[in-house]
């Protein structure tokens, strides 16, 4: 298939979302209303990770280097 | 009673037609279905609570406010799937039609102001647009003047209306003619026809099997079929489509056992096939089911409504087909709808057994006798195909639907779609699997003046939603090139092509096609 532009190319895309998810047969305020819905998950999900996964994957690493630098000082007190 | 010559071609053929495929689906596409149905039911009810609600006129049958405190007459959720998917799309289904069925026909265009709850016509027509729908299979659906000549001298002779039944006073001479030759065409010792294919199965299998009896019958076979053994009273047990073990355990599980509670043995077992399935596009393994009812001594009805006339080196169907002697199968049943260009069936075996139906048939004691013109229509082709006066006709069609058939199914393997059935099938169903995808398949073939008919939940499983082209010796080299050039954009436009099997195309097949080109 050519693409004339880029536009046509995203044109193309969106036709195919709407034949994948069923959403072509459906009536054109009924297609807004699952797009902006689908919308709102996606910008709520994408906000999320933005703002918690950096301070949650740093909490993560923190916890485990704990747990490997800290090993040889409790053995030596239990042997104590 | 003569037995059957080997043909010349019987080697290839018995080689060809075990080649039967039904790929499977890369794992995607079916979540992918799933996920628009699911979509759309969700859809669907939130229109139905709507519509309850009453923010959204209802547009289908409901009770007055007085009636609500009775028996429910509609019950909301049996015709969901109806209100909620089919009338979205249902513009694809029914379109009127204003030609001959041909391999060319005439579309009257209809346009809906509401989302398909009404339609309204605009008038104009959509002129030759190709017409891969229509059960034409030997083109015999035409309106040449010099060929229907005598149909044209009978019905001034006779008349349209027959205003009887076979046994009063219907009884034309005419039909006398043709059923002797139709008990010629098949090699058997006598028939009889019917006004109506349907009724042809579904009152006639009550005459043969009732209480008592026992009937094995395949996962997919027609409504008709099923009506009739139901209307029968007999046992019904399904045997997997075209699966012998599952036919063969069932059969000796019938004889060891016999009938449910009292164990006595079963009267009749009776096994109902069809010659070509028309949804799967398959071929019936007739050697080896004829093998099974020998061995456990039950008898074989076969449905050659879509192979009549349509398999075989000389159309004479699957028994020709496969070699097989037609005293073998009990009971031959055919419509003459789909390779005859006309309406009606037959039955034909034994002469007992005709003879049996023609006094204890519903359908032939109730229903009207077979209206002459259309008797004369099946007398021409059948003698067109039989070869009368040397005329090489029938012949000529015949071979030019097993060359368009095995064309256009070897090009369609090439371009990646997945297709079921026999290579021999002039049946060609196109799986598309998503219902988004089927509608839209649909419209973009009309645009592109290609009438298809697509089939979707009721009539197939869920996930297998298809597009069913019928192919016919109308058709010529170039509408079948322009047809595949079509559906090799709308594949790549809808992302259709799911195939994942490699397709080594046979040289010769595009040899035919440059000398074509070249010329």
């Amino acid at each position: 298939m050519n693409f004339k532009n880029f536009r046509e190319y995203l044109a193309w895309l969106y036709y195919q979302y709407l034949l994948i998810t069923g959403i072509y047969v459906l009536e054109p305020w009924e297609k807004s209303i699952f797009n902006s819905i689908l919308f709102s998950v996606i910008a709520m999900v994408i906000y999320t990770s933005y703002v918690f996964v950096p301070i949650h994957v740093r909490l993560a690493l923190e916890f485990f280097s704990g747990i490997f630098s800290s090993q040889p000082e409790s053995t030596m007190a239990l042997m104590n | 009673m003569t037995t059957q010559k080997n043909g010349p071609g019987t080697g290839v053929a018995s080689r060809q037609h075990r080649q039967e495929s039904f790929e499977q689906a890369p794992m995607y596409v079916a979540v992918m279905t799933y996920l628009g149905f699911g979509i759309v039911t969700l859809f669907g009810y939130f229109r139905d609570f709507l519509r309850a609600v009453g923010i959204e006129k209802c547009h289908l049958a409901q009770e007055r406010e007085e009636q609500k405190d009775f028996v429910p007459l509609y019950q909301d959720f049996e015709n969901f799937y109806t209100r909620n998917l089919y009338m979205r799309v249902r513009d694809n289904w029914n379109r009127p039609v204003c030609s001959l069925p041909g391999p060319v026909f005439d579309l009257m265009e209809r346009v809906s102001d509401d989302y398909n709850w009404t339609f309204r016509l605009t008038g104009k027509t959509i002129h030759n647009a190709i017409n891969m729908g229509s059960y034409n299979y030997l083109g015999f659906a035409e309106n040449n003047t010099d060929f229907l000549k005598t149909v044209a001298d009978k019905l001034c002779q006779y008349g349209v209306g027959v205003c009887s039944t076979r046994q009063e006073i219907g009884n034309l001479g005419i039909h006398e003619e043709l059923e002797q030759l139709v008990a010629s065409f098949l090699r058997v010792e006598s028939s009889m026809i019917f006004g109506m294919g349907f009724a042809t199965n579904s009152m006639n299998i009550p005459a043969l099997v009732g209480k008592g009896c026992l009937i094995l019958s395949d996962e997919v076979n027609h409504t008709s079929l099923i009506l009739g053994a139901r209307l029968s009273g007999a046992t019904i047990r399904v045997f997997k489509h075209n699966n012998m073990h599952s036919l063969e355990k069932m059969l000796s599980e019938a004889v060891c056992s016999g009938q449910p509670r009292t164990h006595r043995p079963w009267k009749k077992i009776l096994i109902m096939v069809e010659g070509i399935y028309s949804m799967e596009g398959s071929v019936v393994r007739l050697p080896e089911i004829i093998a099974l009812k020998k061995k456990y001594k039950a008898y074989l009805y076969l449905d050659e409504a879509h192979s009549i006339g349509a398999v075989g080196q000389t159309g004479r169907g699957v028994t020709e087909l496969f070699n097989v002697n037609p005293a073998d199968v009990d009971v031959m049943m055919g419509t003459f709808t789909k390779s005859f260009g006309a309406a009606g069936g037959y039955i034909a075996g034994k002469k007992e057994l005709v003879d049996y139906l023609r006094s204890h048939s519903h359908s032939a004691v109730y229903a009207s006798a077979m209206s002459p013109p259309v008797t004369e229509q099946i007398i021409r082709a059948m003698k067109c195909i039989m070869g009368n006066n040397g005329s090489t006709e029938g012949i000529r069609r015949i071979r030019q639907l097993a060359e368009n058939t095995r064309y256009f199914r070897a090009r369609l393997k090439e371009m990646g779609f997945i297709i079921y059935g026999n290579d021999d099938s002039p049946v060609v169903p196109i799986l598309l699997y998503m219902p988004g995808k089927v509608v839209a398949f649909a419209r973009e073939m009309l645009e592109r003046k290609i009438g298809v008919v697509v089939v979707g939940f009721p009539a197939t499983p869920i996930s297998e939603a298809r597009a069913r082209f019928c192919l016919s010796a109308a058709h010529t080299r170039a509408m079948l090139n322009q047809v595949l050039h079509h559906l090799n954009e709308v594949g790549d436009g809808l992302c259709l092509k799911f195939s994942r099997l490699k397709y080594s195309s046979c040289p010769d097949l595009h040899e035919e096609t440059d000398s074509e080109l070249g010329s």
